[in-house]
């Protein structure tokens, strides 16, 4: 027959238990704090990747436009519009005032998706595609369209546009070249890659996407 | 009364009936299209044949040990495959961390059958024991099929694994400032013409985290869940995750507690 | 020794359902890899299969057909117990057979 432990060493040992259960759940019931976990991803983020063809680990160094972003919380007004005045600071504008291209060089770069993965070979803007088409939806007759984006069709005919060369096409021109050059200067968060200002596409590709937009003679206005 | 009531039936059938006759079956929606297309596709799913594959490697003695992996343990104990897939990522005592299904299959291929999992780690996905793994995966995913998604989140590892998935999906970066949740964080949207699931709530039996492993017809690959995180990071245009990285195990944490209850198809066919 | 057939043969009224998944690269030669060498073509040229013995299925593929192919056809008069045997050759002379009982 087997021999119980005496009443009260079992019970002695009952207390220890719970009392090392009662520090374990206090100690569970707390858990890290927001900010430690926000340091703690991020010291996962640095350890997780690495250097892969011309994909180099730099690039997840986040700037405050990227940082402040990075949450399903939109940052603060003044954080706002700290990023957007940072961006605006970014600004390039086209070298002689030359806005605009060939619209149809303009959507054959809209509907590239290519360039800056490590697959690609090339850092060059010449490597690379607009990827506009994977989120806009831009000609009538392109059907294979994202959403994530805003419609783009009839941009330059839906403000108005029948003279990209006068001058109240203007605030209109420049708008649309800072969206595409650096589209933090008038969304803090938003979801446009800064074509002109990470280096994307150099100043020729963006006039044409600028043509395809705008000119009133481009597929996308008619 | 009865003959006013029979007259009512009739107009509100005669009315169906014109509604139908008039109705206009206009053309398909491109989404419609493609998504027939798929339906079609679902019979004859080449992802039998890696799960074939798959149940063969594991009962096979393999490796330095020449052992099986019939005593792996997945999380629901030993050699329990069935249910295991709907449960991971999840915390294992062994190791001392939260493991997803790809790691967790290294980690018994080291221990049971003597392989370098450091080794397969640094090994290109298509290329040598990767291929084992992409198949094991397959097997077990499959093992689990129609099963809903249970992960637990018991362990304060577990749970923290949940909270850094949840930062990583929203890390913005890479030459493109894109996130997981540039793609993921909207209902109903699309990247050209490929749906995107909502990944910051359940989006559904069979989607999503539901829907991986994974044979894309595409390029006639059987893509694991790692693969599919690597393809995402690579078309972010961020830096290469490290293969069963924290990250990427977080990552599966955050999206598999989302899919609480969400029905599991994998392996699953896509385009 | 390639890799093996999925067969799934079921009775669907006076004929049996036959489904094979066959697991094959499919290469076209038509391929180049990142060097830009030329990838060989590599293909299944004929598909046979046999119903209790006596064929009932002959076929000739070419590149067109997709990688890891699948095939669905339909055996008149096929009964449950009945075999099926499925054998493809490819354009390199490698060959694979296969069987399974109709349920």
């Amino acid at each position: 027959m087997k021999h119980l432990p005496s009443p009260t060493l079992a019970s002695a040992a009952a207390v220890v238990a719970l009392a090392a259960v009662g520090a374990l759940l206090a100690g569970c019931a707390t858990g890290p704090s927001e900010a430690e976990l926000d340091r703690q991803a991020l010291a996962a983020v640095q350890a997780s990747f690495r250097d892969q063809g011309i994909a180099k680990v730099d690039r997840i160094k986040q700037d405050l436009g990227q940082s402040a972003c990075s949450s399903d919380k939109p940052p603060s007004d003044a954080v706002a519009e700290r990023i957007s005045a940072q961006a605006r600071a970014t600004m390039k504008w086209p070298t002689g005032g030359q806005y605009f291209g060939d619209f149809r060089e303009g959507e054959r770069i809209a509907q590239s998706g290519r360039g800056m993965t490590w697959t690609d070979t090339s850092t060059a803007t010449s490597a690379n595609g607009g990827n506009c088409y994977n989120c806009h939806q831009i000609s009538k007759t392109e059907i294979s369209y994202g959403t994530i984006g805003p419609s783009l069709y009839n941009y330059g005919k839906n403000r108005g546009v029948t003279d990209i060369m006068a001058a109240t096409a203007q605030p209109i021109v420049e708008y649309t070249w800072m969206k595409i050059y650096n589209g933090k200067t008038y969304n803090a968060c938003s979801n446009m890659p800064r074509f002109g200002h990470a280096g994307l596409l150099d100043e020729k590709q963006m006039a044409h996407l600028m043509s395809l937009l705008l000119d009133p003679r481009s597929p996308v206005n008619q | 009364m009865n003959k006013n009531l029979l007259i009512a039936a009739v107009a509100v059938a005669a009315a169906g009936l014109a509604a139908a006759q008039t109705a206009p079956s206009g053309p398909k929606s491109a989404g419609d299209g493609i998504a027939e297309y798929r339906a079609m596709l679902a019979d004859g799913n080449p992802a039998d044949l890696f799960e074939a594959k798959g149940e063969g490697l594991w009962k096979t003695k393999r490796g330095p040990k020449a052992a099986t992996l019939e005593k792996c343990d997945l999380g629901q104990g030993p050699g329990v495959v069935k249910g295991a897939f709907v449960t991971l990522p999840r915390w294992f005592a062994d190791t001392q961390k939260v493991q997803d299904l790809e790691s967790r299959l290294v980690t018994c291929m080291e221990t049971l059958q003597g392989f370098d999992a450091a080794e397969i780690a640094k090994t290109r996905f298509g290329q040598g024991e990767q291929v084992n793994v992409t198949a094991l995966a397959t097997w077990v995913a499959a093992e689990s099929r129609g099963l809903r998604f249970n992960l637990p989140q018991g362990h304060p590892e577990e749970k923290r694994s949940y909270e850094i998935g949840k930062r990583v999906f929203f890390f913005r970066g890479g030459t493109h400032d894109f996130s997981c949740a540039s793609c993921h964080s909207e209902e109903g949207k699309r990247i050209r013409l490929q749906d995107l699931p909502l990944l910051t709530k359940n989006p559904g039996d069979g989607v999503g985290f539901a829907a991986w492993p994974a044979y894309r017809v595409s390029n006639g690959e059987m893509w694991s869940m790692q693969l599919r995180l690597n393809d995402c990071f690579r078309q972010q245009r961020f830096p290469f995750p490290g293969f069963g990285s924290e990250i990427t195990v977080a990552l599966g944490t955050y999206m598999g507690v989302n899919a609480k209850g969400a029905q599991s198809i994998a392996p699953a066919i896509k385009r | 020794m390639p890799d093996p057939m999925r067969i799934r043969a079921q009775v669907a009224g006076p004929a049996a359902t036959v489904r094979v998944l066959m697991s094959h690269d499919m290469e076209t030669g038509l391929r180049r890899d990142a060097a830009g060498k030329v990838i060989p073509a590599w293909f299944i040229q004929e598909v046979t299969a046999t119903h209790n013995g006596k064929q009932v299925l002959s076929a000739q593929w070419g590149p067109s057909i997709a990688k890891n192919p699948f095939m669905q056809f339909n055996v008149k008069g096929a009964k449950a117990g009945d075999k099926i045997v499925v054998t493809w050759k490819d354009n390199k002379g490698e060959t694979r057979t296969d069987e399974a009982t109709v349920t």
